[in-house]
């Protein structure tokens, strides 16, 4: 009964990445909780800064300040080594409670809008990340910025993601 | 965005930019070649060959391999791959995050279960 049970979670709660077109790329995610839980932790500024910068990818969060309603502003502050800091900012052109959040990144000359739904699944919480570029170049540009770096961060993290489980 | 990444995709682009070298990617994708046998087809001369292959090969699109006196041309697998390898990346991260998410939802779930009984 226990295998019947697990069938499908295990797909379910991977994350998957997708370019769902040539300006568009969606990521997406099962949480085991209620909109209004992973609502919560992304609007709430204390919360957010404890998972949105993963450990040990040599990055750390500086400064974290956002305002999550419609009209408000973010600005978040990152150190990389030994390199000068990073700021991403941006205002939030909607916020629905519980629902969905849609920011623009403004960092950069064409930056992408995002939005993020949180839709009921009995109990659980679909999550949309969905990123929509001005342009097919913004998109590859934003691409080839961190393509390289990424991995390398992220082998590390691998190593480290085992131990964080205790 | 953050600039402590290297370029290779600003590379791949530029390697792409130019029609021969295009078409030295689409005729390496039938058949590996020689050099001096790109330079024929593409009626230029050696040196001019050896340059693009230089570009195509700094972008990871191409690798080249000496053999005796004759250097094979042969595709690389990074600019082929390379979007694969950031959408992987993409996923990680974000993966990453969301485990870290779980816990920290798991956490509220057991305030709500403690907590708010007499709220």
């Amino acid at each position: 009964m226990d295998q019947q049970t697990r069938n499908h979670p295990v797909a379910q709660n991977r994350t998957a990445v997708e370019r769902k077109s040539d300006r568009e790329l969606i990521v997406t995610r099962l949480f085991d909780a209620p909109p209004h839980m992973v609502f919560r932790a992304w609007a709430e500024p204390e919360l957010f800064r404890r998972w949105w910068v993963p450990e040990g990818a040599g990055i750390t969060l500086l400064s974290c300040e956002m305002d999550v309603r419609t009209g408000g502003k973010y600005r978040l502050e990152f150190a990389a080594g030994e390199i000068d800091t990073v700021a991403f900012y941006g205002k939030y052109l909607a916020v629905a409670p519980d629902e969905s959040i849609v920011w623009t990144n403004e960092e950069e000359g064409e930056g992408a809008v995002t939005t993020v739904t949180f839709e009921d699944q009995g109990g659980k919480t679909l999550l949309t990340f969905h990123e929509l570029y001005p342009s097919k170049e913004a998109l590859d540009e934003a691409m080839a910025g961190s393509a390289a770096g990424l991995p390398t961060q992220l082998d590390q993290l691998d190593e480290l993601l085992p131990t964080i489980g205790e | 965005m953050v600039q402590y990444m290297m370029p290779s995709l600003d590379l791949s682009f530029a390697a792409l930019s130019d029609t021969t070298r295009r078409g030295v990617l689409e005729q390496l994708g039938r058949a590996d070649a020689s050099i001096t046998s790109l330079a024929d087809r593409f009626h230029m001369t050696l040196t001019g060959m050896k340059k693009h292959v230089a570009v195509l090969e700094r972008a990871g699109l191409v690798v080249t391999e000496k053999v005796g006196r004759v250097r094979t041309c042969k595709l690389g697998r990074c600019g082929l791959e390379a979007e694969a390898e950031w959408i992987e990346a993409h996923r990680k991260l974000f993966e990453a995050r969301f485990d870290a998410l779980d816990k920290i939802i798991l956490e509220m779930k057991q305030e709500e279960d403690d907590g708010p009984a007499n709220a």
